[in-house]
């Protein structure tokens, strides 16, 4: 598969199934280094989309994974359907982290996620609506 | 560092290796948080760990991380090295905690991934 034009698909994330946790990015990381792009983008991709992956696994009951594959960028937006963040500014700094202890003891919740996913995209976007849920939107360029 | 040097230098235990042990590694990652893994992490690198898990493989697998060691001679379950055979990642287990592992690695130059 060559990137000559647009390619569109999606993933379903049932919070608290860890037993399918990363399987989403892997997809898509799987389908990016077939199309032959480069391994720093594919990447930053696959990292990106993994901690969106992770987090809605953690805290939401369930959500989807919608990415665009263009031959310049790919554009991921992850929706959940979960608490919601009550403060977005917090929540985006380093270390700061909300999770439970389960989920630390699985090596998650150092509150690392949404800055990393901010740090590996050229454009991150995330909105929340407590009690709603939260729609992460990113944009990572070749 | 060549894996094999790895190896050697960990008295490590071969669990899953599809890779020739001439291979490069260039850097060490150690920590046991895997947002961290994700964070600070480069390619090619090994991961030194005490989770012994399979979040660590899935996480070194999207980071594009080729070796993983467990510590303290912790043993994975079956899922984790089924996982690290079919992720082609090279697990290893050392008898030494973190800390010894890596001063044994840093002292032979391998050396942290740059942030």
């Amino acid at each position: 598969m060559k990137i000559d034009k647009t390619y569109e698909g999606s993933f379903h994330i049932v919070g608290g199934d860890f037993s399918h946790a990363g399987e989403a990015s892997t997809e898509l990381k799987t389908i990016l280094l077939s199309a032959g792009v480069e391994d720093e983008f594919v990447r930053r991709v696959a990292i990106a989309t993994f901690e969106a992956e992770m987090n809605i696994m953690i805290y939401a009951t369930a959500g989807i994974l919608r990415y665009t594959i263009s031959p310049e960028e790919i554009r991921i937006i992850a929706e959940d359907m979960g608490p919601g963040i009550e403060n977005i500014e917090l929540a985006m700094q380093e270390g700061y982290s909300t999770a439970p202890d389960w989920v630390r003891e699985m090596g998650w919740g150092a509150g690392m996620g949404l800055p990393n996913m901010k740090k590996n995209a050229d454009t991150f976007r995330i909105d929340s609506v407590v009690g709603e849920g939260t729609k992460v939107e990113m944009i990572i360029r070749r | 560092m060549r894996l094999k040097e790895i190896i050697r230098l960990l008295d490590a235990v071969v669990i899953t290796n599809s890779r020739d042990s001439e291979a490069e590694i260039e850097w060490a990652c150690a920590t046991d948080l895997m947002s961290d893994v994700l964070y600070y992490s480069r390619g090619n690198s090994v991961l030194i760990t005490g989770l012994a898990k399979q979040q660590a493989i899935r996480t070194s697998d999207i980071a594009d991380i080729k070796v993983v060691v467990f510590t303290r001679g912790k043993e994975p379950d079956t899922q984790t090295i089924e996982l690290s055979r079919k992720k082609k990642i090279t697990l290893l287990i050392t008898p030494y905690s973190m800390f010894t592992a890596c001063g044994k690695l840093y002292e032979k130059g391998l050396r942290c991934c740059p942030e």
